[in-house]
């Protein structure tokens, strides 16, 4: 059975890693839901706390749980990963930068 | 079934080469995910835009009940990890586990679905239905476009269960196991990008 570990994906991953990401992703999630549930801190504060923590989530899955990193055999995921950042970077950023600006120049609210 | 070739009876050579292809199928994957990412993000810039017209209606503050959405999110949670151990009975050759693994993911996954379904519901029975107002119509394109993700997802895994059960864990079925591994956790990462933006971000 070593040949299947070995072809299909060699970076399955262990129990071990799987539980790390499990244990950092309920700290990343109850901490923004808590904070918004009961808040305590000012609202901006908030909103940039979790913001912050949706991000660092997002990283812990993609490294735990679909196991990027930066090898050679998975720099093309990589790359195409990054790419898409941009794209959906631009996509969102300027979408709402149009939109603010049509609201703001013609009084639409 | 000539082209279902069982892991311990594969040559050095054939091995490798299926192997090949096996990382190109995932490659070619992943680039498909990666589209649907920008799929999501169109969504997402949609509702980012939309979320405050709420034309007289209700706004996320006055629908979303946030432990509601907690529990949704453990669930899609546990639902990742429980697809990870499956993968892992994978690489030990535990049929019999990556079975049971995938069945409990597959009934996760079904409980995210329902609840959902139940969310949906309860907002169109309240008159708060897609077309109250741009804000509902955002909201409901956004998450249901996760929903019907996850949906086919579950299909998809019914599918490779079926298929792991009858032809046992070949390198096919290790391959299909890789691709719907990827789907899975990609569907929670953009889970994680719904309930902070959409929920909490609206509730807050």
């Amino acid at each position: 059975m070593s040949n299947l570990h070995g072809s299909v994906d060699a970076s399955h991953g262990s129990v071990k890693s799987y539980l790390t990401g499990f244990v950092l992703s309920v700290i990343l999630t109850v901490i923004p839901f808590a904070l918004v549930m009961y808040p305590t801190l000012p609202k901006p504060v908030t909103a940039a706390v979790v913001a912050i923590f949706a991000v660092i989530q997002v990283v812990v899955h993609l490294i735990y749980f679909l196991h990027l990193n930066f090898s050679p055999h998975q720099r093309w995921n990589v790359t195409a990963l990054v790419f898409s950042t941009v794209v959906i970077a631009l996509l969102v950023g300027l979408s709402l930068w149009i939109m603010y600006s049509v609201h703001h120049n013609m009084l639409a609210h | 079934m000539s082209n279902l070739v069982q892991p311990n009876a594969t040559a050095p050579e054939s091995e490798h080469g299926h192997s090949d292809a096996s990382s190109m199928t995932l490659f070619g994957f992943w680039i498909y995910l990666m589209t649907d990412c920008i799929l999501f993000a169109t969504l997402f810039a949609t509702y980012a835009v939309l979320g405050q017209s709420v034309a007289g209606g209700p706004g996320a503050a006055d629908i979303f009940e946030l432990p509601y959405v907690l529990t949704e999110t453990f669930i899609l949670l546990f639902s990742s990890i429980t697809y990870g151990f499956a993968m892992l009975a994978l690489s030990a050759g535990q049929k019999q586990k990556v079975l049971a693994w995938l069945g409990l993911t597959f009934v996760l996954g079904l409980a995210f679905i329902g609840m959902e379904i139940h969310e949906f519901q309860k907002l169109i029975g309240e008159g708060y239905g897609p077309d109250r107002s741009a804000f509902l119509t955002g909201f409901f394109t956004l998450v249901g476009t996760h929903g019907l993700h996850v949906t086919a997802g579950l299909i998809w895994m019914a599918v490779v269960m079926f298929q792991v059960q009858r032809n046992g864990l070949t390198m096919v079925n290790a391959t299909r196991m890789g691709c719907l591994s990827l789907f899975w956790h990609f569907l929670d990462v953009v889970w994680i990008c719904v309930f902070t933006v959409v929920y909490l971000f609206g509730v807050m």
